[in-house]
C-alpha cells in the first residue's frame, strides 16, 4: 500500500509539473491581459506533433523537443501579433469565439498535415527502462519529466521574482494601467510572454507525448485542467500556478488510484464501483468550485 | 406589424420545408433541418442567459445533456410518453440550473465563466462514470418518444413538433423580455449597483433568467435525444458548451434571433463545407475569426446595420 | 439627543466595521428623527460613505445594531431595506445609460410596486402599464426633467443625471433618503438647482398623491406639488459644502475617524469646540 501511494504521489507530482508548464503561460495571459484563451491547449497539441515529427526525422528526442519549443514559440509570436492583440480590448465573449475558432482550425490543420491517426513518440532510448529508487521500481522517463518540470519551475521562479522583466510581469499582473504608466512596454512584453507560454506548452506536449497519445483533440481535456489550476492558484500568479498544479496533479492522481479502494472498504462494492470513478474524476472540479465560492481570488491573488 | 408579417411568413416557409424536401426526394435533409432547429433552440436558451441576463455561462452543455439523458433514462425505465418525459427533462435541467446557479451567481465575470465550466465538467464526468447511464458509449433510445396523437417516428412530424416548440419558446422569451421582469433584466445588464439601490433582489432575478435559459436547453436536449436516437456524453462535454456559445456570439448576443441565426449559420456552413472537404472545421474556424474581427455584433448585428 | 421613541426613524447603536486593520466605522451612535434633514459632515476619510453603505445595506456591520421604524434591520440586505423604506444615492452617478430618463425612473417605480415578480408580470408587456409610466413622468417633472423624458440617460448633462438619480430614489418612496454628496462635480447653477430640490423635500414635498386602487392597482390623484406634506421624508445628507449644509440641515452630526464627535442643531455644532478643533478649524 505505501509502495502504491508513494508511486502515485510521484505520478501526481509528475502530472502536476506538466500542468504547471501549461498553466504558467495561461495564467499570465489571463492575469495581465484579462484574456480568456481557449487555444492554449492547441499550442500543447501543436508542440506534441512538432516534437514527434522532428524526433522521427532527426532520430533525437532532444532535437524534437527543441524544434517543438522553437516552432511553437514562433507560432505564438505570429498568433499574438496577428490576432490576439486585437482581442485584448474586446469582451470575454469575443475572446471565447476567436480562440474557440483557433481550436477548430488547429485540430483540422493537424489532421491535414499529419493525418487522423495518432503519432508515435518514443521516449529517449536511454530512459526507456525503469530505475530503482529508494527500494522500488519507477520508470526512468517519468523521473526525467519530474526533473525537467522542477528545473523549469525554478527557472520561471527566478525569472519572475529576480529579474527586471519578471518585475514588469508582476507589475502587469497586479495593475496593468499602472505598469504602463511606469513605462513598461506592455505590448512587447506581452508578445514575449505569449511566446514563452507557447514554448512551455509545447514542452509539456512533447514530454507527455510518450505517456499519452499524440492525437487530435489532446489539448481540449488538459486545457480545462490548466484552467482549474490557475483558478485555484489565483489568476495571474506564477506561484499560484505552481502550487495549484501540484495540488491538482496529486489530488487527481491519488484520487483515481485510491478512492475506489477506500470506498470499497467503507461502502458496498456496488456503490463503490459506481461512485468511486465518478467521485475521483470530479474531485478537482469540486475543489475549483469550492475555491471560486469561498475564495474567488485564489490561493495567491496576483491583483491587489 | 411589418416584422410580424415577416415572422409569420418565415414560419410558414419553415413549416413547408419537409414537403418541399420530400418532393425532391431529399429526405435526409429533414433530419438535418430538425437538428438545426434543435440547436437553434438550445442556443436561444443560452442567448437568454448571456444576451438578456448578461451572464457569460460556459456550461450550457450540462443542461442540454441533462435533457437528453433524462429522456433516455426515463425510456430505459419504461416511460415512453413525451407528454410526461419531456416536461420531466425540462424540469431536471431547470433543477440542475437552480442549484448550479444559486452557487455560481455569487461570483462574477471570469469567475462566473470558470465556475459554470467546473459544474458542467462535474456533470460530464459523473455521467460517463455511471454504468447505468451508458458510460463513454452514451445511452441509446429504444425508439422515439410517443406523443399521441402524433407519430414522432415520422421524421417530418418530429421536425414540425420541433419547429412548433422553437416558435413557442421564441415567442415566450420575447414576451418575457418585454415584461416587467424583462425590463428589470435590462436594467441589471446596464447597472447592477443601481438596480440593487432601488430595491431589486438582483441575484434572484439573475437566477430566474439562468433557470429559464437552462430549461429551454433541457427541452432541446430531449428533442436531440429523439433525433439522434441516443443521449451522448459528447453532448455534455465542454466543447459543446463552447459550440453553443459560439453560435450565440456568431448570431448576435442579445438579439431576438441571435441563437437561431448562429445555429443555422454554423451548422449550415459545416454541412456545406463537409460536402467539399474533409476539413470543414478549418474553414469554419476561419469564418468565425472573420466574424470576430469584422462583425463584432454577430450576423444579426450585420443585418441591422445594413438596414 | 432627546428624541422620543415615537419620532426616531433610524437608531444606530455601537456600529462598527473594519477593513483590514482599519476601523472605518468605530462605534457610531446616531439617531435620525422622522421628517428631518440631517447632515453628516466630516473630513475626508472620516468614514461617511462607509456609514452610508452600512445604513443602506451595501455593507454589513461587524458589530452594533440598526433599528428602522422600530424594527431590527441589522442583518437585512439591501433590497429588504429598500422595501422597508431606505433608499440611497451614490457619490458616483449610477444610472442606466442606454435607457431613456423615463424608463430609468419607471424601473424605480416598478421596484417599489413589488408585484414585478408575480406570474402575470412575466407575461404582460411592461409598456402596457400606463399608470406606472405616468407616475415615472411625474417624478421626472418633480426634478425638472419632464422635457428630457425621452432622452437617453447617457446623453444628458451631469447635473441632469444627478437630478435623475434623485427622481429614481424618490420614486421608490423612501421614508429615509440617503444622499451621498449629491452636489459632487456640479457647477454653481446645477448645484443651486439640486439644493432647491433637496430643500423642497422638506417644505411641501412628500410622495405624489397615489392611492391604492381596488384591485391592488394604483390610481393617481390629479396633482403632485399641491399635495400636503405627510411629514415622513427624512434625509441623511453627506455634503462637503458647509454653506449648503447649514442652509439645508435641521441637525448636523460630525464624523471624525469613524466616530460621531458631535450631533445637534447647526448653531450648537458650529459652536462646539471639539468640532472646531477636529475638523472645522477656521472655516467657520
Amino acid at each position: 500500500m505505501t509502495q502504491l501511494i508513494l508511486e502515485q504521489m510521484l505520478n501526481g507530482l509528475q502530472f502536476g509539473l506538466m500542468l504547471f508548464l501549461l498553466a504558467a503561460g495561461l495564467t499570465l495571459v489571463f492575469g495581465i491581459m484579462d484574456m480568456v484563451n481557449l487555444s492554449h491547449g492547441s499550442l500543447y497539441m501543436g508542440g506534441a506533433y512538432f516534437g514527434a515529427a522532428a524526433a522521427e526525422a532527426s532520430g533525437s528526442f532532444l532535437l524534437g523537443m527543441a524544434a517543438a519549443m522553437l516552432g511553437m514559440a514562433a507560432v505564438g509570436v505570429i498568433l499574438e501579433i496577428l490576432l490576439l492583440r486585437r482581442l485584448y480590448q474586446r469582451d470575454h465573449l469575443a475572446q471565447v469565439l476567436a480562440t474557440f475558432a483557433l481550436i477548430l482550425i488547429a485540430n483540422d490543420a493537424v489532421r491535414m498535415i499529419w493525418g487522423p491517426q495518432p503519432l508515435l513518440l518514443n521516449p529517449p532510448a536511454a530512459l526507456a527502462g525503469p530505475v530503482e529508487l529508494f527500494g522500488f521500481i519507477y520508470p526512468a522517463y517519468r523521473l526525467l519529466i519530474i526533473g525537467v518540470g522542477l528545473a523549469v519551475a525554478i527557472f520561471l521562479y527566478l525569472l519572475v521574482s529576480h529579474t527586471r522583466a519578471g518585475m514588469w510581469v508582476r507589475a502587469g499582473a497586479a495593475n496593468r494601467a499602472m505598469a504602463e504608466a511606469l513605462g513598461v512596454n506592455v505590448r512587447q512584453l506581452f508578445t514575449v510572454i505569449f511566446a514563452l507560454g507557447a514554448a512551455l506548452a509545447a514542452a509539456a506536449g512533447v514530454l507527455l507525448g510518450p505517456l499519452l497519445a499524440v492525437q487530435v483533440g489532446m489539448g481540449e481535456n488538459i486545457l480545462i485542467l490548466a484552467f482549474v489550476v490557475i483558478v485555484i492558484g489565483g489568476i495571474g500568479s506564477i506561484r499560484g500556478a505552481l502550487v495549484g498544479s501540484l495540488l491538482v496533479g496529486i489530488v487527481d492522481t491519488l484520487g483515481r488510484a485510491l478512492l475506489p479502494t477506500l470506498l470499497r472498504a467503507t461502502t458496498s462494492p456496488e456503490v463503490a464501483a459506481h461512485l468511486g470513478p465518478a467521485l475521483a474524476s470530479i474531485m478537482i472540479y469540486l475543489l475549483m468550485a469550492g475555491m471560486l465560492f469561498w475564495r474567488p481570488q485564489g490561493l495567491f491573488p496576483a491583483r491587489s | 406589424m411589418n416584422q410580424r408579417h415577416a415572422e409569420i411568413g418565415l414560419l410558414l416557409a419553415a413549416a413547408a420545408l419537409p414537403l418541399v424536401l420530400q418532393s425532391f426526394g431529399e429526405d435526409y435533409y429533414i433530419g438535418f433541418a430538425t437538428r438545426l432547429l434543435i440547436f437553434a433552440l438550445a442556443a436561444t436558451g443560452l442567448n437568454f442567459i448571456v444576451g438578456y441576463g448578461g451572464m457569460v455561462a460556459f456550461g450550457h452543455a450540462a443542461f442540454f445533456g441533462i435533457g437528453a439523458y433524462a429522456v433516455a433514462l426515463l425510456m430505459a425505465a419504461g416511460l415512453f410518453s413525451a407528454w410526461l418525459a419531456w416536461p420531466l427533462a425540462v424540469g431536471a435541467a431547470a433543477l440542475a440550473a437552480l442549484l448550479i446557479g444559486a452557487v455560481s451567481l455569487r461570483t462574477r465575470g471570469v469567475y462566473f465563466i470558470m465556475i459554470t465550466l467546473a459544474f458542467a465538467q462535474m456533470i460530464y464526468y459523473s455521467v460517463i462514470s455511471l454504468k447505468f447511464a451508458g458510460g463513454d458509449d452514451g445511452l441509446p433510445l429504444a425508439r422515439r418518444s410517443t406523443l399521441a396523437p402524433l407519430d414522432l417516428a415520422n421524421d417530418a412530424t418530429l421536425y414540425w413538433v420541433t419547429l412548433a416548440l422553437l416558435a413557442a419558446c421564441l415567442f415566450a422569451l420575447q414576451r418575457l423580455a418585454a415584461s416587467r421582469y424583462g425590463s428589470a433584466l435590462a436594467g441589471l445588464r446596464q447597472n447592477e449597483t443601481r438596480m440593487e439601490a432601488i430595491g431589486y433582489p438582483v441575484r434572484h432575478i439573475k437566477l430566474v433568467c439562468f433557470v429559464v435559459g437552462a430549461a429551454v436547453a433541457g427541452l432541446a436536449g430531449a428533442l436531440l435525444a429523439n433525433q439522434n436516437g441516443m443521449a451522448s456524453p459528447s453532448q455534455l462535454y465542454w466543447t459543446q458548451s463552447g459550440m453553443l456559445l459560439v453560435m450565440v456570439i456568431l448570431g448576435g448576443v442579445g438579439r431576438r434571433y441571435g441563437g437561431v441565426l448562429g445555429a443555422i449559420a454554423l451548422l449550415g456552413l459545416e454541412e456545406v463545407l463537409g460536402r467539399v472537404t474533409e476539413h470543414s472545421h478549418f474553414y469554419v474556424g476561419l469564418a468565425l475569426l472573420a466574424v470576430v474581427l469584422f462583425a463584432p455584433h454577430g450576423l444579426a448585428g450585420l443585418w441591422a446595420r445594413q438596414k | 439627543m432627546g428624541t422620543t421613541e415615537v419620532t426616531a426613524l433610524l437608531e444606530i447603536a455601537g456600529l462598527k466595521r473594519h477593513f483590514g486593520g482599519l476601523w472605518a466605522t468605530n462605534g457610531v451612535d446616531l439617531t435620525l428623527e422622522a421628517g428631518e434633514i440631517h447632515a453628516l459632515i466630516g473630513p475626508n476619510g472620516a468614514g461617511k460613505t462607509t456609514l452610508i453603505h452600512l445604513i443602506s445595506g451595501a455593507l454589513l456591520p461587524d458589530a452594533g445594531t440598526l433599528h428602522f421604524a422600530g424594527a431590527d434591520i441589522t442583518r437585512c440586505n439591501m433590497h429588504e431595506r429598500v422595501a422597508r423604506g431606505i433608499t440611497r444615492s451614490y457619490q458616483i452617478t449610477q444610472i442606466f445609460p442606454q435607457l431613456s430618463l423615463l424608463e430609468n425612473v419607471r424601473l424605480a417605480v416598478q421596484a417599489r410596486r413589488r408585484d414585478w415578480g408575480s406570474s402575470l408580470r412575466f407575461w404582460r408587456p411592461a409598456s402596457a402599464d400606463v399608470q406606472m409610466i405616468a407616475e415615472a413622468g411625474d417624478w421626472l417633472g418633480r426634478v425638472g426633467l419632464a422635457a428630457a423624458a425621452g432622452q437617453l440617460a447617457g446623453d444628458v448633462s451631469h447635473g441632469e443625471r444627478r437630478a435623475l438619480e434623485l427622481a429614481m430614489a424618490l420614486a421608490t418612496r423612501p421614508r429615509l433618503l440617503l444622499l451621498d454628496e449629491p452636489l459632487a462635480g456640479m457647477g454653481p447653477e446645477e448645484a443651486e438647482h439640486m439644493t432647491r430640490l433637496i430643500a423642497g423635500l422638506r417644505k411641501h414635498a412628500g410622495p405624489p398623491q397615489v392611492f391604492p386602487g381596488p384591485q391592488g392597482g394604483e390610481r393617481r390623484a390629479a396633482t403632485l406639488s399641491g399635495g400636503a406634506f405627510n411629514g415622513e421624508q427624512t434625509v441623511l445628507l453627506v455634503e462637503h459644502d458647509m454653506d449648503i449644509v447649514f442652509r439645508l440641515a435641521d441637525r448636523i452630526s460630525v464624523l471624525v475617524a469613524g466616530r460621531i464627535i458631535a450631533s445637534g442643531a447647526p448653531a450648537a455644532v458650529r459652536e462646539n469646540q471639539e468640532v472646531r478643533r477636529a475638523y472645522l478649524g477656521d472655516e467657520l
